[in-house]
């Protein structure tokens, strides 16, 4: 049997893949049935699914959507939700900068967390790997969990019509999200972050048109940051 | 959701897709091989931790869905999920307790 390594590549790529579906169809289900719940048809809920390919990102848009939202404030609080790619986008570029433009603009569309830190835990730790093995390995882990994403909020959809709305499922999304940002609380940077941002939704709600949203989370970024640059330099001081 | 045509939710769609690409494509693509400036990533890595908890705190003691009032319900389920994601570090785990509490306590309280 020929052996190439690039086919050893997309196997492991989709090895390494195959956990996260886990994580990911429950999520997916979830968009599925609060998209139909809010009154989305099928098309624009896998419109969502298939073009933003983000879960936080889908459910804060879908969030301030009930909500009657404007569309620029629904538009830059799920941007927002979505500029840590841009770190991701940054931190995976020496690993597959070299690649073909057509493949950089392939990967680009299937950077999302997941494969985003399983790709790099694997290429820090096999760092010997060509440019080649890196580029397939990350489209072997793309193959289970992107299709996943979009036949999970298809199920979702598709069951979310039968599910009856004595269910309380306004309060799935909020439940979603505090479930997805505990997990992130693990600095006291990240903790101040939170925390300032809870403080100023609850000062800020008087402002119209979500308006607090944007503000609460620029100035809870900018205390998460400095947060963390103080606790860096008193480490420096101490060593 | 009823302030939107059907188009605006595909301009939605489609902005958010665009945008969120462009995020994505942004050094892979465009930029290429530059480092970030420390203080540009130090900020982007607590968007998320930033943004979500501001959403969710209206929600959870104002919910629309009982005119606005606090509801036990509602707010055991929050703390529910947010002890149990802090303790268990498991987004999915946290999704599981807070839905059942939620119900669970619902059906206590009638």
């Amino acid at each position: 049997m020929r052996k190439a390594p690039s086919d050893s590549a997309y196997l492991s790529g989709i090895i390494g893949g195959l956990p996260f579906l886990l994580v990911l169809l429950p999520f997916g289900l979830l968009f599925g049935v609060l998209g139909t719940e809010a009154g989305l048809p099928l098309s624009q809920v896998m419109g969502f699914s298939f073009l933003v390919i983000a879960g936080s990102a889908q459910f804060t848009a879908l969030q301030l959507m009930t909500e009657n939202a404007p569309v620029l404030v629904v538009l830059a609080s799920a941007l927002a939700v979505n500029l840590r790619m841009a770190m991701y986008s940054a931190s995976i570029t020496p690993h597959l900068g070299a690649a073909p433009l057509w493949q950089r603009a392939l990967l680009s569309y299937m950077l999302v967390d997941q494969t985003y830190a399983m790709a790099m835990q694997t290429y820090e730790a096999q760092p010997e790997r060509s440019v080649r093995w890196k580029v397939v390995y990350f489209f072997g882990l793309a193959t289970p969990i992107c299709p996943l994403w979009y036949g999970a909020t298809y199920a979702g959809a598709v069951l979310g019509a039968t599910i009856p709305p004595e269910f309380a499922l306004d309060f799935a999304v909020p439940i979603t999200f505090l479930a997805l940002v505990a997990p992130a609380l693990r600095t006291l940077a990240h903790i101040a972050a939170a925390m300032t941002s809870v403080v100023m939704a609850v000062l800020l709600n008087w402002m119209p048109y979500n308006l607090w949203l944007m503000v609460a989370g620029i100035t809870a970024m900018i205390v998460g940051a400095e947060v963390e640059r103080r606790m860096s330099l008193a480490k420096a001081k101490l060593t | 959701m009823s302030a939107y045509s059907e188009t605006t939710v595909w301009l939605i769609i489609a902005a958010l897709g665009c945008g969120s690409y462009l995020v994505r494509l942004s050094f892979l693509g465009i930029l290429g091989n530059r480092d970030l400036p420390e203080w540009v990533l130090r900020h982007l890595r607590y968007t998320p931790v930033a943004i979500l908890p501001a959403l969710i705190t209206p929600l959870v003691l104002w919910p629309q869905a009982t005119g606005g009032a606090l509801d036990a319900p509602r707010l055991s389920a929050a703390i529910v999920a947010l002890s149990v994601g802090l303790w268990r570090k498991n987004a999915i785990a946290a999704v599981f307790a807070g839905m059942a509490t939620l119900y669970g306590v619902g059906y206590f309280l009638g």
